[in-house]
């Protein structure tokens, strides 16, 4: 039983029971309870292979992809169970997106970038796309620093830029999770700072799923954390709480540097 | 190589400091009060020149501990022990400030004969507030959480005499008004040792902080 240190009553946006996921014979996550809060930022951490990365994109099944996987248990996403059969999981990745680890930007305009999404889902409208693309771009912190070079190449951008135009592009299609697989480790610490910035403005309107290896970031910009290794959440609470008086020895072997 | 075995030597080498600190810290009361129950100026004087001493310690023992979370960013366990350091640290260097000033209200008493039902107080007092240092310090050696909280009982014992001592210099004043200088002085010091026990008490709730990481008010 993982021992949670959450008091708050907040609201779950997402309920993760008893989930287990194999790849092929190998148990990557195994019985994982876990409870998602809404407009809360949920920072996953734990060494390389500890099945944080898995679990996270279990989340808007990413794993999916991957040839051989199967998962047990159940993820609700307000009340739904996103593993039914019957879920449109195109409509699923667009109410939970992801950004990953190197910004990937695509091969085209700053505008066509964030208007790819909105395009995909039908909306044609000019006036509406642009309003759809200065709002995205302004909730990523980018506008000022793209809105006269919109119609250039993407790829011009800096790192850091590129990493806040894939969030644009992610929140153009109006998500209700934003699913971040470390989503600074490329970037230099100015980057990364505006990054975390960033992160702590979103979560007024979106529920947040950080993976990061960067300990100090996990402490900077997350409420709750949650600890995993071997498949397994060892320890859930208030971030404070984890990383100031954590109750398994594992955890705080691991946050300690200690860990091995 | 262990993990932080660097670190750990150095989190081992502050705790090393602090005890070196709070052995002076605590030689530094008993001689305060012993030159005023003695009378004595010149070990006051002595007294007041050791606190720079400590200072120094305290200033090189608090760089160490900001070294540590500039370079290290400890968490959990390790946080806490450098901000109990930290804490320890500080109450340690306000009780040596107050054995300056026990020291400077010696140098102020110009009698040859200090009240003796007074005197026993303060002596008691002293000896309370030495002991409270010890276990408060044994405790955070011993990471036992059950001893800093009964040292924290002995500030009730403190408390106590303090009342005792202000009535008794009320009642000195009032039947012999000449008295009133040295009775002052001596209300001071007893104020002093007062407040000694309430830092000692400090560094118990500090030790509890480090050993369960969970807050406790002691006085």
């Amino acid at each position: 039983m993982v021992k949670n240190g959450l008091n708050e009553p907040n609201e779950n946006k997402i309920l993760v029971k008893k989930l287990s996921l194999f790849y092929k014979d190998f148990q990557a996550l195994k019985n994982v309870d876990l409870d998602i809060k809404a407009n809360k930022i949920t920072a996953l951490i734990g060494p390389s292979g500890c099945g944080k990365s898995t679990f996270l994109r279990t989340l808007n099944r990413m794993n999916d992809l991957i040839e051989g996987v199967k998962v047990e248990g159940t993820i609700l996403l307000e009340g739904e169970n996103i593993y039914e059969p019957e879920v449109d999981v195109v409509n699923l990745r667009k109410r939970i997106g992801m950004v990953f680890q190197r910004p990937n930007p695509f091969p085209m305009s700053v505008y066509d970038n964030v208007a790819y999404g909105p395009r995909i889902h039908g909306l044609k409208n000019k006036r509406q796309l642009d309003e759809i693309i200065e709002k995205s771009l302004h909730l990523a912190a980018l506008w000022d620093e793209v809105n006269a070079r919109l119609f250039k190449s993407a790829l011009g951008l800096s790192g850091g830029q590129q990493q806040r135009l894939c969030i644009a592009r992610l929140l153009a299609v109006e998500p209700e999770v934003l699913l971040m697989d470390e989503p600074s480790s490329a970037l230099d610490p100015i980057s990364t700072l505006k990054i975390e910035e960033l992160i702590q403005i979103l979560k007024k309107n979106y529920t947040i799923v950080i993976v990061t290896h960067n300990m100090q970031q996990a402490a900077r910009v997350s409420d709750v954390t949650a600890f995993f290794l071997n498949g397994e959440l060892i320890e859930y609470g208030s971030t404070e709480e984890i990383f100031t008086r954590p109750k398994d020895q594992r955890t705080e072997d691991y946050i300690s540097g200690r860990f091995g | 190589m262990k993990p932080r075995s660097s670190f750990d030597k150095a989190l081992i080498e502050i705790q090393e400091d602090i005890f070196q600190l709070a052995n002076l810290v605590e030689q530094a009361i008993f001689n305060a009060v012993q030159s005023l129950i003695k009378l004595d100026p010149a070990g006051a004087a002595q007294v007041i020149m050791c606190d720079e001493e400590i200072d120094e310690l305290y200033a090189k023992i608090e760089s160490k501990c900001i070294k540590l979370i500039a370079t290290q960013q400890p968490m959990a366990r390790d946080l806490r022990m450098v901000v109990t350091g930290i804490k320890i640290l500080l109450s340690l260097e306000r009780i040596g400030d107050h054995a300056v000033d026990i020291a400077q209200a010696t140098m102020c008493i110009r009698e040859s004969e200090l009240n003796r039902k007074c005197s026993e107080y303060l002596t008691k007092m002293s000896r309370i507030v030495q002991q409270m240092i010890k276990d408060g310090l044994g405790a955070y050696r011993k990471r036992d959480a059950q001893k800093a909280q009964e040292m924290c009982t002995l500030d009730d014992e403190v408390d106590h005499i303090f009342t005792k001592i202000f009535q008794l210099l009320i009642d000195n004043i009032l039947a012999d008004p000449k008295s009133i200088v040295q009775s002052s002085y001596l209300l001071y010091v007893s104020r002093y040792l007062e407040r000694i026990a309430d830092h000692a008490t400090d560094i118990g709730e500090a030790v509890i902080y480090l050993i369960t990481g969970e807050r406790k008010k002691l006085n």
